[in-house]
């Protein structure tokens, strides 16, 4: 089974200029390995982060925008995918971190954790859509995966923790999102 | 006397609200349908050529999508249900109020009998729309017949100049162009 924090630090290898949408977990996480104005944690409600970024994506067709969202976040919307999968945006990477657990609300179980994410999002019409249990597999495809024609959908299968620091009054503040939107207009 | 009065509009077009919306600046209506406002609206918008519609699963959806979009300079409006505003409150809360989002809502108030004002409509769940914007901060307009139709590219253009959300209520089911 892999760790969050080794996935990301793979992923954070290939990013250049992409926007990044990152919620709970995978936000602090990604926060503390790769800090950057092009990451986007303004989301609000739990289970959206994939939401915003489709229309961040339909906004900014130039730019190519990776989702970091979480198991239990994504079964708070799982419609999404349904939605991503009809409009189809070319430039749209989403992954998943999937430890079965609701792991930023104190780790209890989902209802179910053996869900074929993968599977859904196939049926929902997303073509791309792949999953991960080894990290010599996600570390040699990962590169491709995000340049890949979108819609494409990764399905991480990880183990729970370990939680980097915690500070969501700093990613959801007004400055944050002012950053984000500066670094956009300048063309970074 | 052979001076013409008009008369107050009794019904209200659907035309004339989706040339409001295209005045407006929108580019894309997000929706998830309401009985109210499908034959009126949602039908004829799906095959105009200027606006891009995107169907979703449940209308919280709609606060995200439209939130990305604004940071393209892309306008959006999402053509909801009370119902589903109701869901959605706590997106609502969340993109809309607190991190004063340019998100506008046309909101269908099925069920409200026209002539009648939101707050002494039948339904609970219509009599909630207005106090619950109220409380979230949220400006909004009821949209009753086509002489309220002016008050809808306003709101929407000042909501996205001045980065706030904003409520237009369709009081009365809109009539197919």
């Amino acid at each position: 089974m892999m760790n969050r924090l080794e996935c990301l630090k793979i992923l954070a290898e290939h990013v250049t200029d992409e926007i990044v949408v990152a919620t709970y977990s995978c936000a602090t996480d990604w926060m503390a390995i790769n800090d950057r104005p092009l990451n986007y944690y303004g989301f609000g409600a739990m289970g959206l982060a994939s939401s915003h970024g489709l229309g961040l994506a339909l906004g900014r067709p130039e730019k190519r925008v990776i989702v970091l969202d979480g198991d239990g976040s994504l079964l708070m919307n799982l419609g999404t995918l349904v939605t991503i999968g009809a409009v189809a945006p070319k430039n749209f990477v989403h992954f998943v971190g999937h430890n079965g657990s609701y792991e930023a609300n104190g780790g209890a179980p989902l209802p179910n954790r053996d869900v074929d994410f993968a599977g859904i999002a196939r049926s929902a019409g997303i073509r791309s859509a792949h999953t991960f249990t080894e990290i010599e597999d996600f570390e040699a495809k990962v590169g491709d995966l995000i340049k890949a024609e979108g819609p494409v959908f990764a399905d991480l299968v990880i183990e729970q923790g370990p939680l980097s620091n915690r500070d969501y009054s700093e990613m959801h503040s007004a400055r944050r999102r002012e950053l984000f939107r500066e670094a956009l207009d300048a063309g970074a | 006397m052979d001076e013409k009065v008009k008369l107050p509009a009794e019904q209200l077009s659907g035309g004339v609200i989706i040339s409001a919306i295209k005045d407006a600046g929108v580019d894309y209506v997000l929706s998830v349908p309401d009985l109210h406002t499908s034959y009126g609206l949602l039908m004829p918008i799906a095959e105009d050529p200027d606006l891009t519609l995107i169907r979703t699963c449940k209308e919280d959806e709609c606060l995200g999508i439209s939130a990305g979009l604004s940071y393209g300079d892309k306008r959006a409006v999402l053509l909801i249900q009370y119902t589903g505003f109701l869901f959605a409150m706590n997106a609502i809360r969340a993109v809309a109020a607190e991190q004063h989002k340019p998100i506008c809502m046309i909101i269908g108030l099925l069920g409200k009998q026209p002539g009648v004002a939101p707050q002494d409509a039948k339904r609970l769940g219509v009599r909630a729309v207005e106090p619950l914007c109220d409380i979230m901060g949220i400006p909004h307009q009821l949209v009753e017949t086509d002489d309220d139709v002016h008050l809808i590219a306003p709101a929407i253009i000042d909501a996205y100049e001045n980065r706030h959300p904003t409520a237009l209520l369709i009081g009365r089911r809109p009539v197919a162009p």
